[in-house]
Protein backbone atom coordinates (compact mmCIF):
# COMPACT_ATOMS: atom_id res chain seq x y z
CA UNK A 1 0.00 0.00 0.00
CA UNK A 2 1.06 3.22 -1.26
CA UNK A 3 2.18 6.15 1.96
CA UNK A 4 0.36 8.81 -0.64
CA UNK A 5 -3.22 9.46 -1.96
CA UNK A 6 -4.19 9.30 -5.29
CA UNK A 7 -4.23 12.84 -6.85
CA UNK A 8 -5.60 12.02 -10.41
CA UNK A 9 -9.01 13.96 -9.57
CA UNK A 10 -6.47 17.11 -8.40
CA UNK A 11 -4.64 17.09 -10.60
CA UNK A 12 -7.60 17.09 -13.52
CA UNK A 13 -8.84 19.91 -11.51
CA UNK A 14 -5.99 21.69 -11.23
CA UNK A 15 -5.24 21.52 -14.75
CA UNK A 16 -8.92 22.81 -16.03
CA UNK A 17 -10.82 24.98 -13.00
CA UNK A 18 -9.98 28.48 -14.19
CA UNK A 19 -7.47 30.49 -11.75
CA UNK A 20 -10.68 32.76 -10.34
CA UNK A 21 -12.16 30.01 -9.00
CA UNK A 22 -8.92 28.26 -7.20
CA UNK A 23 -8.91 28.18 -3.56
CA UNK A 24 -5.79 26.46 -1.83
CA UNK A 25 -7.22 27.23 1.66
CA UNK A 26 -9.98 24.34 1.84
CA UNK A 27 -8.85 21.76 4.97
CA UNK A 28 -10.04 19.21 2.66
CA UNK A 29 -6.82 19.67 0.14
CA UNK A 30 -4.71 19.32 3.23
CA UNK A 31 -6.02 16.03 4.08
CA UNK A 32 -5.43 14.34 1.49
CA UNK A 33 -2.20 16.63 0.11
CA UNK A 34 -3.17 17.61 -2.55
CA UNK A 35 -1.93 21.05 -2.56
CA UNK A 36 1.25 20.23 -5.16
CA UNK A 37 -1.27 20.38 -8.82
CA UNK A 38 -2.94 23.68 -7.53
CA UNK A 39 0.12 25.62 -6.51
CA UNK A 40 2.10 23.95 -9.43
CA UNK A 41 -0.22 26.35 -11.44
CA UNK A 42 0.02 29.06 -9.64
CA UNK A 43 3.35 29.93 -9.45
CA UNK A 44 3.23 29.25 -13.47
CA UNK A 45 0.26 31.44 -14.15
CA UNK A 46 -1.23 33.73 -11.42
CA UNK A 47 1.92 33.98 -8.36
CA UNK A 48 0.02 36.54 -6.80
CA UNK A 49 -3.62 35.07 -6.92
CA UNK A 50 -6.77 36.89 -5.21
CA UNK A 51 -9.32 34.03 -4.10
CA UNK A 52 -12.88 36.47 -4.04
CA UNK A 53 -14.13 34.03 -0.73
CA UNK A 54 -13.48 30.90 0.61
CA UNK A 55 -13.74 29.90 4.53
CA UNK A 56 -11.96 32.43 5.33
CA UNK A 57 -13.35 34.99 3.63
CA UNK A 58 -11.07 36.41 0.34
CA UNK A 59 -7.50 36.57 0.66
CA UNK A 60 -4.32 37.41 -1.77
CA UNK A 61 -1.89 33.86 -2.48
CA UNK A 62 1.64 34.64 -2.51
CA UNK A 63 3.39 31.55 -4.07
CA UNK A 64 6.65 32.05 -4.99
CA UNK A 65 10.04 31.53 -2.86
CA UNK A 66 10.90 35.02 -3.67
CA UNK A 67 7.72 36.89 -3.36
CA UNK A 68 6.85 35.41 0.01
CA UNK A 69 10.50 36.58 0.90
CA UNK A 70 9.75 40.33 -0.10
CA UNK A 71 6.04 39.80 1.55
CA UNK A 72 7.49 38.64 4.72
CA UNK A 73 10.61 41.03 5.68
CA UNK A 74 8.34 44.22 4.60
CA UNK A 75 6.69 44.63 7.96
CA UNK A 76 6.10 48.08 7.76
CA UNK A 77 3.28 47.49 4.91
CA UNK A 78 2.40 43.91 5.81
CA UNK A 79 1.40 43.55 9.19
CA UNK A 80 0.89 40.76 11.66
CA UNK A 81 -0.12 42.75 14.49
CA UNK A 82 -3.07 41.53 16.20
CA UNK A 83 -5.23 44.81 16.27
CA UNK A 84 -5.27 43.90 12.55
CA UNK A 85 -5.82 40.73 12.37
CA UNK A 86 -2.93 39.01 13.48
CA UNK A 87 -0.77 35.73 11.21
CA UNK A 88 -3.09 33.43 10.58
CA UNK A 89 -5.81 33.22 7.64
CA UNK A 90 -8.39 31.94 10.04
CA UNK A 91 -9.57 34.75 11.80
CA UNK A 92 -11.11 32.91 14.94
CA UNK A 93 -7.90 31.33 15.72
CA UNK A 94 -6.22 34.04 17.41
CA UNK A 95 -9.20 36.64 17.67
CA UNK A 96 -12.61 37.05 19.68
CA UNK A 97 -15.08 36.64 16.00
CA UNK A 98 -17.00 34.13 15.55
CA UNK A 99 -16.32 31.56 18.68
CA UNK A 100 -13.01 32.02 18.63
CA UNK A 101 -11.24 34.17 21.94
CA UNK A 102 -8.50 37.20 21.40
CA UNK A 103 -4.45 35.03 21.54
CA UNK A 104 -2.24 38.36 21.53
CA UNK A 105 1.82 37.33 21.09
CA UNK A 106 4.67 38.38 19.37
CA UNK A 107 4.36 36.44 16.46
CA UNK A 108 1.34 38.60 16.29
CA UNK A 109 2.92 42.15 17.03
CA UNK A 110 4.92 44.98 15.18
CA UNK A 111 7.49 46.62 16.33
CA UNK A 112 8.19 48.14 19.32
CA UNK A 113 5.98 45.52 21.55
CA UNK A 114 7.18 42.80 19.26
CA UNK A 115 10.37 43.13 20.19
CA UNK A 116 10.26 43.33 24.03
CA UNK A 117 7.85 40.39 24.34
CA UNK A 118 9.99 38.38 21.67
CA UNK A 119 13.25 39.25 23.83
CA UNK A 120 11.59 38.30 26.73
CA UNK A 121 11.39 34.46 25.45
CA UNK A 122 14.67 34.33 23.39
CA UNK A 123 17.34 33.17 26.07
CA UNK A 124 15.47 30.13 26.31
CA UNK A 125 16.94 28.97 22.98
CA UNK A 126 21.09 30.81 23.66
CA UNK A 127 23.63 28.97 22.95
CA UNK A 128 24.05 27.66 26.31
CA UNK A 129 20.96 26.37 27.20
CA UNK A 130 21.32 24.35 23.94
CA UNK A 131 24.32 22.39 24.86
CA UNK A 132 22.61 22.04 27.98
CA UNK A 133 19.46 20.33 25.77
CA UNK A 134 21.32 18.16 23.78
CA UNK A 135 22.56 15.49 26.00
CA UNK A 136 18.78 15.30 27.64
CA UNK A 137 17.48 15.16 23.87
CA UNK A 138 20.22 12.36 22.72
CA UNK A 139 18.99 10.39 26.28
CA UNK A 140 15.83 10.72 25.22
CA UNK A 141 15.64 9.24 21.76
CA UNK A 142 18.12 6.47 22.41
CA UNK A 143 15.39 5.74 25.26
CA UNK A 144 12.39 5.84 23.43
CA UNK A 145 13.81 4.03 20.35
CA UNK A 146 15.07 1.28 22.80
CA UNK A 147 11.28 0.76 23.26
CA UNK A 148 10.52 0.56 19.74
CA UNK A 149 9.33 -2.23 18.15
CA UNK A 150 11.54 -3.52 14.94
CA UNK A 151 9.79 -5.56 12.31
CA UNK A 152 6.11 -4.70 13.44
CA UNK A 153 3.82 -2.11 12.41
CA UNK A 154 3.12 1.41 15.21
CA UNK A 155 2.05 4.80 15.01
CA UNK A 156 4.92 6.80 14.52
CA UNK A 157 3.16 10.39 15.38
CA UNK A 158 1.75 8.48 18.62
CA UNK A 159 5.37 6.31 19.69
CA UNK A 160 8.24 9.03 18.28
CA UNK A 161 6.96 12.76 17.02
CA UNK A 162 4.31 13.27 19.88
CA UNK A 163 6.48 12.33 22.74
CA UNK A 164 9.58 13.59 21.83
CA UNK A 165 8.43 17.05 21.20
CA UNK A 166 6.28 17.08 24.21
CA UNK A 167 9.12 16.00 26.65
CA UNK A 168 11.15 19.01 24.96
CA UNK A 169 8.52 21.68 25.75
CA UNK A 170 7.65 20.29 29.18
CA UNK A 171 11.26 20.92 29.58
CA UNK A 172 11.43 24.59 28.13
CA UNK A 173 8.33 25.07 30.30
CA UNK A 174 10.27 23.01 33.49
CA UNK A 175 6.00 21.99 33.23
CA UNK A 176 5.30 18.79 35.71
CA UNK A 177 6.52 16.23 33.73
CA UNK A 178 3.63 13.62 34.26
CA UNK A 179 1.07 16.59 33.10
CA UNK A 180 3.09 17.01 29.56
CA UNK A 181 0.20 15.40 27.54
CA UNK A 182 -1.91 18.49 28.38
CA UNK A 183 0.45 20.60 26.38
CA UNK A 184 0.05 18.63 23.52
CA UNK A 185 -4.26 18.74 23.88
CA UNK A 186 -3.94 22.76 24.54
CA UNK A 187 -1.40 22.51 21.44
CA UNK A 188 -3.76 20.89 19.12
CA UNK A 189 -6.56 22.71 21.13
CA UNK A 190 -5.10 25.87 19.96
CA UNK A 191 -4.95 25.64 15.91
CA UNK A 192 -8.61 23.76 15.82
CA UNK A 193 -12.20 24.80 15.45
CA UNK A 194 -15.13 22.99 16.35
CA UNK A 195 -16.27 20.56 13.31
CA UNK A 196 -12.23 18.97 12.80
CA UNK A 197 -12.63 16.22 15.31
CA UNK A 198 -11.31 17.96 18.09
CA UNK A 199 -13.58 20.41 20.14
CA UNK A 200 -17.41 19.68 19.80
CA UNK A 201 -17.99 23.53 20.11
CA UNK A 202 -16.34 26.78 20.95
CA UNK A 203 -17.01 26.99 24.55
CA UNK A 204 -15.33 23.70 24.61
CA UNK A 205 -12.22 24.87 23.36
CA UNK A 206 -12.43 28.52 25.36
CA UNK A 207 -13.02 26.16 28.02
CA UNK A 208 -9.87 24.26 27.76
CA UNK A 209 -7.70 27.51 26.57
CA UNK A 210 -8.95 28.73 30.10
CA UNK A 211 -7.81 25.58 31.62
CA UNK A 212 -4.42 26.14 29.78
CA UNK A 213 -4.39 29.71 31.34
CA UNK A 214 -5.36 28.62 35.11
CA UNK A 215 -2.67 26.19 35.04
CA UNK A 216 -0.32 28.61 33.89
CA UNK A 217 -0.76 31.09 36.26
CA UNK A 218 0.05 28.73 38.91
CA UNK A 219 3.44 27.94 37.81
CA UNK A 220 3.94 31.95 37.05
CA UNK A 221 2.92 32.29 41.01
CA UNK A 222 5.17 29.99 42.65
CA UNK A 223 8.02 30.56 40.16
CA UNK A 224 7.74 34.17 41.16
CA UNK A 225 8.10 33.40 44.55
CA UNK A 226 11.46 31.82 43.83
CA UNK A 227 14.85 32.61 42.77
CA UNK A 228 14.84 32.66 38.80
CA UNK A 229 15.38 29.68 36.82
CA UNK A 230 16.47 28.71 33.62
CA UNK A 231 13.03 27.83 32.14
CA UNK A 232 10.57 29.82 30.37
CA UNK A 233 7.80 30.19 32.92
CA UNK A 234 10.28 31.42 35.57
CA UNK A 235 12.13 34.08 32.69
CA UNK A 236 8.90 35.84 32.30
CA UNK A 237 7.92 35.94 35.51
CA UNK A 238 11.35 37.84 36.79
CA UNK A 239 11.00 39.88 33.96
CA UNK A 240 10.34 43.39 34.19
CA UNK A 241 8.92 43.96 30.96
CA UNK A 242 6.46 41.58 32.13
CA UNK A 243 5.13 42.00 34.84
CA UNK A 244 1.88 44.07 33.19
CA UNK A 245 1.28 40.89 31.42
CA UNK A 246 -2.83 40.77 31.55
CA UNK A 247 -4.00 36.95 31.40
CA UNK A 248 -5.27 37.68 27.98
CA UNK A 249 -1.70 38.47 26.57
CA UNK A 250 -0.44 35.49 28.85
CA UNK A 251 -2.53 32.73 27.55
CA UNK A 252 -1.68 34.27 23.89
CA UNK A 253 2.32 34.46 24.55
CA UNK A 254 1.54 30.75 26.01
CA UNK A 255 -0.11 29.12 22.78
CA UNK A 256 2.41 30.62 20.84
CA UNK A 257 5.31 28.34 23.10
CA UNK A 258 3.12 25.52 23.17
CA UNK A 259 2.48 25.58 19.56
CA UNK A 260 5.53 27.03 18.39
CA UNK A 261 7.54 24.59 20.17
CA UNK A 262 5.08 21.56 19.78
CA UNK A 263 3.41 20.91 16.67
CA UNK A 264 5.90 21.84 14.29
CA UNK A 265 8.91 19.70 15.30
CA UNK A 266 6.04 17.38 15.79
CA UNK A 267 5.05 17.63 11.91
CA UNK A 268 8.84 17.77 11.02
CA UNK A 269 9.64 14.42 12.87
CA UNK A 270 6.63 12.83 11.28
CA UNK A 271 7.73 13.65 7.65
CA UNK A 272 11.36 12.75 8.40
CA UNK A 273 9.96 9.11 8.38
CA UNK A 274 7.76 9.33 5.59
CA UNK A 275 10.75 11.38 3.31
CA UNK A 276 13.60 8.41 4.55
CA UNK A 277 10.59 5.40 3.36
CA UNK A 278 9.53 7.49 0.07
CA UNK A 279 13.24 8.03 -0.95
CA UNK A 280 15.24 4.51 0.35
CA UNK A 281 17.88 5.73 -1.89
CA UNK A 282 18.89 9.04 0.15
CA UNK A 283 18.36 6.94 3.11
CA UNK A 284 20.94 4.65 2.26
CA UNK A 285 23.27 7.52 1.21
CA UNK A 286 22.99 9.37 5.04
CA UNK A 287 23.74 6.14 6.54
CA UNK A 288 26.72 5.62 4.50
CA UNK A 289 28.03 9.27 5.04
CA UNK A 290 26.66 10.58 8.65
CA UNK A 291 27.90 14.39 7.45
CA UNK A 292 25.07 14.38 5.40
CA UNK A 293 22.86 14.89 8.46
CA UNK A 294 23.50 18.53 8.75
CA UNK A 295 21.95 19.21 5.11
CA UNK A 296 19.38 16.35 5.13
CA UNK A 297 18.13 18.57 8.32
CA UNK A 298 16.82 21.32 6.98
CA UNK A 299 15.81 19.16 3.82
CA UNK A 300 13.45 17.61 5.89
CA UNK A 301 12.06 21.08 7.39
CA UNK A 302 11.94 21.81 3.97
CA UNK A 303 10.59 19.02 2.49
CA UNK A 304 7.72 19.04 5.21
CA UNK A 305 7.49 22.41 5.40
CA UNK A 306 5.56 22.24 9.07
CA UNK A 307 3.46 25.82 8.73
CA UNK A 308 1.63 25.87 5.59
CA UNK A 309 1.24 29.36 5.43
CA UNK A 310 1.93 32.79 7.79
CA UNK A 311 -0.95 35.44 6.95
CA UNK A 312 0.00 38.78 6.63
CA UNK A 313 -2.67 41.91 6.40
CA UNK A 314 -2.05 45.15 4.52
CA UNK A 315 -1.76 48.40 5.91
CA UNK A 316 -1.73 50.44 3.20
CA UNK A 317 -2.54 50.25 -0.62
CA UNK A 318 0.08 48.91 -2.41
CA UNK A 319 1.29 47.44 -6.09
CA UNK A 320 2.83 44.14 -6.14
CA UNK A 321 3.91 42.22 -9.15
CA UNK A 322 1.45 44.08 -10.67
CA UNK A 323 -1.82 43.52 -8.75
CA UNK A 324 -3.88 45.95 -6.83
CA UNK A 325 -3.41 44.92 -3.05
CA UNK A 326 -5.58 47.23 -1.15
CA UNK A 327 -5.23 48.39 2.97
CA UNK A 328 -7.08 45.25 4.47
CA UNK A 329 -6.40 42.68 2.25
CA UNK A 330 -5.29 39.36 3.84
CA UNK A 331 -2.42 38.17 2.27
CA UNK A 332 -1.39 34.28 2.24
CA UNK A 333 2.21 33.41 1.88
CA UNK A 334 2.31 29.95 1.35
CA UNK A 335 5.65 28.31 2.58
CA UNK A 336 4.16 24.90 1.54
CA UNK A 337 4.49 26.46 -2.21
CA UNK A 338 7.59 28.88 -1.87
CA UNK A 339 9.65 25.35 -0.62
CA UNK A 340 8.52 23.90 -4.33
CA UNK A 341 9.38 27.01 -6.45
CA UNK A 342 11.30 25.48 -9.47
CA UNK A 343 12.92 28.81 -9.93
CA UNK A 344 14.66 28.70 -6.29
CA UNK A 345 15.22 24.95 -6.00
CA UNK A 346 16.17 22.47 -7.64
CA UNK A 347 13.86 19.22 -8.44
CA UNK A 348 11.52 20.74 -5.57
CA UNK A 349 9.36 17.52 -4.85
CA UNK A 350 12.39 15.33 -4.57
CA UNK A 351 13.67 14.83 -1.02
CA UNK A 352 17.66 15.13 -1.77
CA UNK A 353 19.75 14.26 1.57
CA UNK A 354 23.19 16.17 -0.06
CA UNK A 355 21.41 18.94 -1.49
CA UNK A 356 23.59 22.34 -1.91
CA UNK A 357 22.92 25.31 0.34
CA UNK A 358 19.62 23.10 2.05
CA UNK A 359 19.29 25.51 4.70
CA UNK A 360 18.11 28.37 1.87
CA UNK A 361 14.37 27.42 2.66
CA UNK A 362 10.92 29.63 3.92
CA UNK A 363 9.72 27.12 6.27
CA UNK A 364 11.26 29.17 9.38
CA UNK A 365 10.12 32.58 7.73
CA UNK A 366 12.42 35.43 6.96
CA UNK A 367 12.69 38.63 8.75
CA UNK A 368 11.81 39.88 12.44
CA UNK A 369 9.24 37.11 12.83
CA UNK A 370 11.52 34.38 11.91
CA UNK A 371 11.42 30.98 13.85
CA UNK A 372 12.44 31.90 17.34
CA UNK A 373 13.10 28.04 18.13
CA UNK A 374 14.98 27.00 15.00
CA UNK A 375 18.10 26.15 16.40
CA UNK A 376 16.88 23.90 18.73
CA UNK A 377 14.05 22.38 16.38
CA UNK A 378 16.91 21.39 14.03
CA UNK A 379 18.91 19.73 17.32
CA UNK A 380 15.54 17.94 18.28
CA UNK A 381 15.67 16.60 13.82
CA UNK A 382 19.47 15.82 14.24
CA UNK A 383 19.55 13.90 16.84
CA UNK A 384 16.53 11.70 15.64
CA UNK A 385 18.51 11.41 12.34
CA UNK A 386 21.24 10.45 13.57
CA UNK A 387 19.27 7.40 15.59
CA UNK A 388 17.50 5.94 13.30
CA UNK A 389 20.36 6.19 10.77
CA UNK A 390 22.56 4.51 13.48
CA UNK A 391 19.93 1.72 14.31
CA UNK A 392 17.90 0.84 11.38
CA UNK A 393 18.38 -0.36 7.50
CA UNK A 394 15.17 0.87 6.65
CA UNK A 395 12.32 3.12 7.16
CA UNK A 396 9.41 2.02 6.05
CA UNK A 397 5.73 3.56 5.66
CA UNK A 398 3.63 1.10 5.50
CA UNK A 399 -0.27 2.73 4.92
CA UNK A 400 -1.71 6.12 4.28
CA UNK A 401 -0.54 8.69 6.68
CA UNK A 402 -3.25 10.52 8.17
CA UNK A 403 -2.74 14.21 7.91
CA UNK A 404 -4.37 16.82 9.97
CA UNK A 405 -6.97 19.23 7.75
CA UNK A 406 -5.31 22.11 8.74
CA UNK A 407 -3.95 24.35 6.27
CA UNK A 408 -1.64 25.80 8.81
CA UNK A 409 -0.42 22.92 10.80
CA UNK A 410 1.04 21.22 7.73
CA UNK A 411 1.31 17.74 10.02
CA UNK A 412 0.10 14.15 10.74
CA UNK A 413 -2.48 12.64 13.35
CA UNK A 414 -1.24 9.07 12.60
CA UNK A 415 1.77 7.42 10.45
CA UNK A 416 1.79 3.96 10.32
CA UNK A 417 5.62 2.95 10.61
CA UNK A 418 7.95 0.10 10.36
CA UNK A 419 11.94 -0.58 11.21
CA UNK A 420 13.57 -2.91 9.94
CA UNK A 421 16.95 -4.02 11.70
CA UNK B 1 40.98 39.50 -4.19
CA UNK B 2 40.71 40.48 -0.57
CA UNK B 3 41.44 38.65 2.40
CA UNK B 4 38.86 38.20 5.19
CA UNK B 5 39.23 36.70 8.44
CA UNK B 6 36.60 35.07 10.66
CA UNK B 7 36.95 34.18 13.90
CA UNK B 8 34.61 31.58 15.81
CA UNK B 9 33.34 32.19 19.02
CA UNK B 10 36.40 29.59 19.70
CA UNK B 11 38.69 31.50 18.43
CA UNK B 12 39.53 29.19 15.30
CA UNK B 13 40.67 31.60 12.66
CA UNK B 14 39.53 31.23 8.83
CA UNK B 15 41.55 33.42 6.18
CA UNK B 16 39.34 33.41 2.87
CA UNK B 17 39.91 35.23 0.00
CA UNK B 18 36.00 36.92 -1.65
CA UNK B 19 36.45 38.22 -4.73
CA UNK B 20 35.75 41.81 -4.94
CA UNK B 21 31.83 42.56 -5.33
CA UNK B 22 30.59 39.64 -3.70
CA UNK B 23 29.23 39.93 -0.41
CA UNK B 24 31.20 38.83 2.81
CA UNK B 25 28.50 36.04 3.45
CA UNK B 26 28.87 34.79 0.13
CA UNK B 27 32.32 34.35 0.10
CA UNK B 28 32.31 32.66 3.66
CA UNK B 29 29.47 30.37 2.50
CA UNK B 30 31.41 29.72 -0.74
CA UNK B 31 34.43 28.65 1.59
CA UNK B 32 32.56 26.53 3.59
CA UNK B 33 33.18 28.59 7.21
CA UNK B 34 31.08 27.58 9.91
CA UNK B 35 28.95 30.09 11.63
CA UNK B 36 28.36 31.96 8.58
CA UNK B 37 24.93 29.93 7.22
CA UNK B 38 23.26 32.71 5.10
CA UNK B 39 19.85 30.60 5.34
CA UNK B 40 18.03 34.01 3.91
CA UNK B 41 20.55 34.31 0.77
CA UNK B 42 21.32 37.51 1.26
CA UNK B 43 18.09 39.59 2.33
CA UNK B 44 18.90 40.46 5.84
CA UNK B 45 16.23 38.33 7.10
CA UNK B 46 17.71 35.37 8.79
CA UNK B 47 20.42 37.06 11.37
CA UNK B 48 22.61 33.92 10.24
CA UNK B 49 25.29 35.92 9.18
CA UNK B 50 25.55 38.12 12.23
CA UNK B 51 29.62 38.97 12.55
CA UNK B 52 31.22 41.74 15.13
CA UNK B 53 33.36 43.80 12.86
CA UNK B 54 36.73 44.09 15.16
CA UNK B 55 37.28 47.91 16.56
CA UNK B 56 40.26 48.92 13.95
CA UNK B 57 37.63 48.16 10.44
CA UNK B 58 34.31 49.69 12.04
CA UNK B 59 35.38 52.98 10.28
CA UNK B 60 35.89 51.36 7.06
CA UNK B 61 33.08 49.06 7.38
CA UNK B 62 30.56 51.70 8.91
CA UNK B 63 27.07 50.58 10.32
CA UNK B 64 24.25 48.49 9.26
CA UNK B 65 23.36 49.45 5.33
CA UNK B 66 19.33 49.25 6.01
CA UNK B 67 16.73 49.76 8.34
CA UNK B 68 15.78 45.81 8.44
CA UNK B 69 19.54 45.13 8.88
CA UNK B 70 19.29 47.27 11.95
CA UNK B 71 16.00 45.80 13.41
CA UNK B 72 17.32 42.27 12.32
CA UNK B 73 20.33 42.64 14.87
CA UNK B 74 18.12 44.33 17.53
CA UNK B 75 16.62 41.22 17.83
CA UNK B 76 19.72 39.16 18.28
CA UNK B 77 21.02 38.30 22.02
CA UNK B 78 24.57 38.88 21.19
CA UNK B 79 24.16 42.54 19.05
CA UNK B 80 27.26 44.33 20.18
CA UNK B 81 28.12 48.07 19.07
CA UNK B 82 30.08 47.10 15.90
CA UNK B 83 26.85 44.52 14.89
CA UNK B 84 26.96 43.69 11.13
CA UNK B 85 24.56 40.83 9.09
CA UNK B 86 28.05 40.17 7.11
CA UNK B 87 25.72 39.85 3.78
CA UNK B 88 25.49 43.52 4.03
CA UNK B 89 29.14 44.15 3.72
CA UNK B 90 30.49 43.94 -0.06
CA UNK B 91 34.05 43.00 -0.62
CA UNK B 92 36.38 45.34 -2.07
CA UNK B 93 40.17 45.61 -2.27
CA UNK B 94 40.24 48.57 0.85
CA UNK B 95 38.61 45.67 3.12
CA UNK B 96 42.12 43.17 2.61
CA UNK B 97 42.45 41.91 5.81
CA UNK B 98 39.15 43.27 7.33
CA UNK B 99 38.58 41.31 10.51
CA UNK B 100 34.98 39.55 11.74
CA UNK B 101 34.41 37.83 15.17
CA UNK B 102 31.35 35.49 14.65
CA UNK B 103 29.13 35.68 17.86
CA UNK B 104 28.07 32.70 20.77
CA UNK B 105 25.70 30.15 19.10
CA UNK B 106 27.18 30.76 15.49
CA UNK B 107 29.35 27.41 14.84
Amino acid sequence: MTPLHDLTHDRELARTLPLADFDVSHPDLYQRDALEPYFARLRAEEPVHWCRDSLYGPYWSITKFNDIVAIDTNHQVFSSDHTNGSFVLDDTTLNAVEGGIHLPNFLGMDPPTHDVHRMACSPIVAPANLLRFEALIRERTKDLFDGLPVGEDFNWVERVSIPLTTMMLATLLDFPFEDRAKLTRWSDVTTTRPGYGLVDTWEQRTQELMECLGYFQNLWDERKKLPPRPDLISMLAHNPAMQDLTPTDFIGMLVLLIVGGNDTTRSSMSGAALAMSLYPQEFQKAKANRALVSSMVPEIIRWQTPIAHMRRTAIQDIEFRGKQIRKGDKIAMWYLSGNRDPEVIDRPLDFVVDRPRARHHLSFGFGIHRCLGNRLAEMQVRVLCEEVLERYSRVEVTGTAVRVPSNLIHGFIEMPVRLHA
Amino acid sequence: MPKIVFISSNDDEHIVDVESGLSVMEGAVQNLVRGIDGDCGGAAACGTCHVHVDQAWVEKVGGPATDMERQMLDLSDFKCPTSRLSCQITATEALDGLVLRMPEGQH
